[in-house]
């Protein structure tokens, strides 16, 4: 498939801003939705509409089966071995907080140590922080390197007996770079620690398979990834929810109720109070279709590494421009960018370019941690889907030197 | 000049530009000739809070009138803060505390910024403000 089809199916790229074609270039916050997943939203809405589980009624039944269809099709997607590890929530942020107040419930006590890493996204760090408050616990810090390489020879160190939960992201969110899960989980798990991944924005360039990764939870965002805002997913390992308690309670999540005492719903019901996300959640099953696409068209594929090796090459090699996020082999970079422009302020550019059509995130991209460790107060960060255009890699880099000139 | 003539000469500026990427040049000339802020003056009590950028505004008050200087890490933003200065700078605190800024609407200033520069925008039109309102009689 060309780009170009592949952008057909994007009704909101056609948009334009200031009277000039929009340059979507902010896909890691958000990315776009097609008009299937536009269209399942809505079919649910039309055709589907009713609360889950609870009614004999042929609509109620319709829908349930639409939100555990979508269930089925994530858990093949990341290739989890039973459905029920598979936890729907508003988002990977959510799911984060799930684990830290549930896991933190049955798991972690006074004295206990929890490790994230010095790339985590604030979602990924302040759930922790949070619990380690709660239980008098400890935070570790695995640190990066001057390349933003995690520094994985200093995980054994940082292990004791007291470790309770390592938490690191698959793909850092400013520096785009596939961290070694594998690797990570296999020494954590020599050491009896289980591993969070937050997969945000690794769910989105990387095909998951949790059971090869062998990690212990994944989570991930449907904004990401075509799918409709407030759909997001927890995996965990069958075992380790069910030794968690439930994190909120209220309908759908009980066995029975009685003043005396309430049990629990069997997985995943029990992780999921409350009306759920009704008409959202069927809209993953035709974004994770054409994520799969994405993945496997050779000529999609070949699109974004074209896009990635071209903008690399440009930032890298750009006297004024110090980009961050360059690992040892090219094939753990993902096509996300962050960089400074020396004697031009991160936020200028953002406006300017933004003035030209094109969406960028400037700032601290909600990782002040790892904006200390680089040394710098913001960066610039331009993030490619597969549904950019290399026109559009060049567009922007015109642009980008076009907006230099402006303020240096 | 009086209050509403540095107005009308900033409303009469930036009406020059039809373009915004050219209204955002000339902020960025106002941003590069603001004169050199101390460094010694870029302190935590003289950041303006609620920029994403980092901005510094300092007031004197000298015979009666208050007089402002300013900094800002990010040029265009200094160019902003510039274009108020111009205006509020040398006047007494009571004229600038009564006043509206309805001139920023009328140069479509904040309109045309990001939200978090809008806000930012916001922060210092209050900052003025509660200065001078600190400082009048």
């Amino acid at each position: 498939m060309k780009p170009q089809q592949l952008r057909e199916q994007f009704p909101v790229l056609d948009t334009k801003v200031y009277g000039k074609p929009l340059v979507y270039l902010d896909n890691a916050a958000t990315s776009q939705r097609p008009k299937s997943v536009v269209d399942a939203f809505v079919t649910s809405c039309n055709t589907a509409n009713s609360n889950l589980h609870r009614a004999v009624h042929k609509m109620a039944q319709d829908a349930t089966d639409a939100y555990e269809g979508a269930r089925r099709r994530v858990q093949e997607f990341i290739g989890a071995a039973h459905p029920e590890e598979i936890v729907f929530t508003s988002g990977a942020t959510a799911s984060i907080n799930l684990v830290a107040y549930s896991f933190g419930e049955a798991f972690v006590g006074e004295g206990d140590e929890i490790i994230v890493t010095e790339a985590e996204h604030h979602s990924n760090i302040v759930p922790w922080q949070l619990l380690c408050e709660r239980k008098k616990a400890t935070l570790k810090v695995l640190e990066v390197d001057d390349n933003g390489e995690l520094q994985i020879g200093h995980l054994r160190s940082l292990i004791t007996h007291n470790t309770r939960l390592m938490a690191v992201t698959h793909v850092s969110n400013v520096l785009g770079i596939e961290n070694p899960i594998r690797e990570i989980a296999q020494i954590c798990h020599e050491n009896g620690v289980p591993v969070l991944v937050d997969g945000a924005q690794g769910a989105v360039h990387r095909r998951v398979n949790v059971q090869e990764l062998d990690c212990d939870f994944y989570v991930f965002s449907g904004h990401k990834l075509f799918a409709a805002s407030g759909t997001g997913v927890l995996y965990g390992k069958r075992l380790l929810l069910d030794a968690m308690p439930p994190f909120m309670g209220g309908g759908e999540m009980i066995e029975t109720v009685k003043f005396t005492g309430s049990t629990w719903a069997k997985l995943p019901g029990k992780f999921e109070a409350g009306t759920q996300n009704i008409n959202a959640v069927p809209s993953l099953v035709p974004a994770l279709d054409l994520l799969d696409k994405c993945f496997s068209d050779a000529e999609l594929v070949e699109n974004q590494e074209n896009i990635k090796g071209y903008i690399y090459d440009y930032l890298d090699n750009h006297p004024r421009i110090t980009l961050y996020g360059c690992p040892a082999e090219m094939d753990r970079k993902v096509p996300l960018f962050s960089f400074k422009v020396e004697g031009a302020h991160h936020e200028d550019l953002a406006l300017i370019m933004d003035k030209m059509g094109i969406a960028l995130r400037s700032g601290q991209m909600c990782a002040e941690p790892l904006m200390d460790r680089l040394g710098v107060t913001g960066l610039l960060r331009a993030s490619f889907a597969p549904y950019n255009t290399m026109e559009e890699a060049e567009y922007f880099t015109q642009c980008l030197e076009k907006a230099i000139g402006m303020l240096v | 000049m009086t209050k509403e003539e540095r107005k009308n000469k900033v409303i009469e500026d930036f009406s020059l530009y039809d373009e915004w990427l050219d209204r955002y040049e000339y902020l960025i000339e106002l941003g590069k000739a603001l004169e050199p802020f101390p460094e010694e003056k870029k302190t935590e009590d003289r950041l303006i809070k609620g920029c994403q950028s980092r901005v510094w505004l300092d007031a004197e008050l000298r015979d009666g009138l208050l007089w402002f200087t300013a900094d800002s890490d990010a040029i265009i933003t200094k160019g902003i803060i510039s274009l108020l200065i111009s205006v509020y700078s040398g006047l007494t605190p009571e004229e600038i505390a009564d006043d509206d800024f309805a001139f920023i609407g009328e140069i479509g200033l904040k309109e045309n910024l990001s939200p978090t520069r809008a806000n930012g925008l916001v922060s210092m039109i209050n900052t003025i403000k509660e200065i001078s309102r600190l400082r009048s009689k």
